[in-house]
Order: structure tokens, then C-alpha cells, then sequence
């Protein structure tokens, strides 16, 4: 029983790290739709494996967080897809490193 | 004492978006700003003992006067279109 | 044991948060900023979490999921008001 709780706070304890690489990412990264990307997913798997450490902990629990987990998986790619469709339908520049842009393409090809 | 070193940063994350939502030229920043103090909040009523003061926190400060500013932006918006 | 890693994940949390709110100052768009904002409200539904164990009462964590629920509405309206289609 003691070692369950052990695991538990180790996985929240990497989940943690993951959120904070999910932030240097953010302030690293030279643009809108890397930061998107290094963000959203590196923030969504530290978030998973925080709340299934305090699951671990706690297992009288298990239920709300299993409720918590479940939309947190649900939500959160639809915001981040919802966001980059945005900003590329407002023209934020990219980076000069970008080498495909396969949503232009598929407008300007329907276009004509 | 670590509930002391992480309230003073809240405090002082608090302060720093209070000044940016006052001084921005930008108002969908200002309004973001805004949203980022009422999560602080929610998070500070929570490490005082007041979950209930933090469910209303969150639920108004940080979700609906976002959405009602951001409705009426569009308004001002569409009219300044229209003209 | 436990409440030491648990407080170590905490200043984890803090520093995040931290390099977040760097980021929001200095992002050039407003798509940074509401990104910024995204990541913050996932970090914090992570802290009221830990802080529901260290405090050791359940309620706390239905200010976790009422704040999942109500953030994600607001993410939606702010893209969709960079689009123009609100």
C-alpha cells in the first residue's frame, strides 16, 4: 500500500518536469505554431500523469479524476487546432525555417 | 513556508498583468490580462481555505466577463465595418 | 517522503508559471498570449490538484473541474473571434 503511494508521487513529480518543459518550450520556440505544438502537447501528457499520480495517492478518488482526465483529453487538442486555424486564417508570419504549408495549398487549389 | 513562497508569486504575477491590463494599447490583451488575474485569484482563494469563494471566482471573473467583453468587442467592431 | 516530492512538484508549478508570464509580456501576437493563457489554465488545474491531496479535502477538486469546463469556453471565443466569425 505504502509503495503505491511512492509511485504516485514519482509519476506526479514527472508530470511536474513535463509542465515545466511545456513552458521553456513556450518561451523558447521561435513561433505561433511551434509554440502551439510544444505547449499543448507536452502540457496535456504532464497533466495526465499528474492527476493519475494524485489517483494513486488518493484511491478513494479515482472517480472525479478519472471525470477530470477524460475532458482534459477531450478539450484540449480542440483548442489548440481551434487556435492554429485561427491564427493562420489572421496570417501570423512564420518562421524562415518553414518548409510546408499544406493548408494554403489546399485553399488556393479549391480556388481554382 | 512553501505556501509563502508561492503566494508571494501570485501576488506579484497579480500585480505585474494589473498594470499590463491598465497600460496595453492592445483591449483583447487587456482583457486576457484581466482573465489571468481572476485565475491568480481563484488559485489564492483556494490556498486560503474558500472553495466555494473560488468556484465563483472562476466561473465569473475568468469565464464570463471574458466571453460578455469579448461579445461587445465584436459589436464595436461590426459597427465600426458597417460605417 | 511523499509531501517533499509533492512540495518539489509545487516549485515546479511556480517556475512554469513564471516562464509563462514571461512569455505573455514579451509575445508579439495576441495567438502568444492566448496560448499563454491555455497552458497557464492546465498548469493550475495540475496545482489545485496537489494542493487538494495536501490539504486533504475533496472538495477542492471541484474547483478543478468546474475551472477545466468554463476555460475551455473561453479559449473557443477568443479564436473565434480572431477569425471573424463570432
Amino acid at each position: 500500500m505504502d509503495y503505491l503511494a511512492l509511485i504516485g508521487s514519482v509519476l506526479t513529480l514527472i508530470g511536474t518536469i513535463f509542465m515545466f518543459l511545456a513552458a521553456l518550450g513556450l518561451l523558447r520556440m521561435p513561433d505561433v505554431y511551434n509554440r502551439i505544438q510544444a505547449g499543448t502537447k507536452a502540457s496535456t501528457l504532464g497533466s495526465v500523469l499528474t492527476l493519475l499520480g494524485i489517483g494513486l495517492i488518493q484511491p478513494d478518488w479515482l472517480l472525479k479524476i478519472g471525470l477530470l482526465i477524460i475532458f482534459i483529453l477531450l478539450s484540449n487538442p480542440v483548442s489548440s487546432h481551434v487556435l492554429g486555424r485561427a491564427a493562420h486564417h489572421k496570417k501570423v508570419p512564420m518562421s524562415p525555417k518553414t518548409v510546408l504549408d499544406h493548408l494554403t495549398e489546399d485553399q488556393t487549389s479549391t480556388k481554382n | 513556508m512553501i505556501y509563502l513562497i508561492l503566494l508571494l508569486v501570485f501576488g506579484l504575477i497579480m500585480i505585474i498583468m494589473a498594470f499590463t491590463a491598465i497600460h496595453h494599447k492592445n483591449l483583447q490583451v487587456a482583457v486576457i490580462a484581466s482573465g489571468i488575474i481572476s485565475l491568480l485569484a481563484s488559485v489564492v482563494y483556494v490556498f486560503l481555505a474558500a472553495p466555494d469563494v473560488a468556484i465563483t471566482e472562476a466561473s465569473i471573473g475568468s469565464a464570463l466577463t471574458v466571453v460578455i467583453f469579448f461579445y461587445v468587442l465584436n459589436k464595436i467592431r461590426r459597427s465600426n465595418d458597417q460605417e | 517522503m511523499i509531501n517533499t516530492l509533492l512540495s518539489v512538484s509545487l516549485l515546479f508549478i511556480a517556475l512554469s508559471f513564471i516562464l509563462i508570464i514571461i512569455r505573455f509580456l514579451i509575445g508579439t501576437t495576441v495567438a502568444d498570449r492566448i496560448i499563454a493563457l491555455d497552458v497557464l489554465t492546465v498548469s493550475s488545474i495540475g496545482m489545485l490538484v496537489i494542493l487538494a491531496r495536501m490539504f486533504d479535502r475533496v472538495i477542492y477538486l471541484d474547483v478543478a473541474v468546474v475551472y477545466g469546463i468554463l476555460s475551455f469556453i473561453g479559449v473557443i471565443v477568443m479564436a473565434k473571434y480572431m477569425e471573424k466569425s463570432l
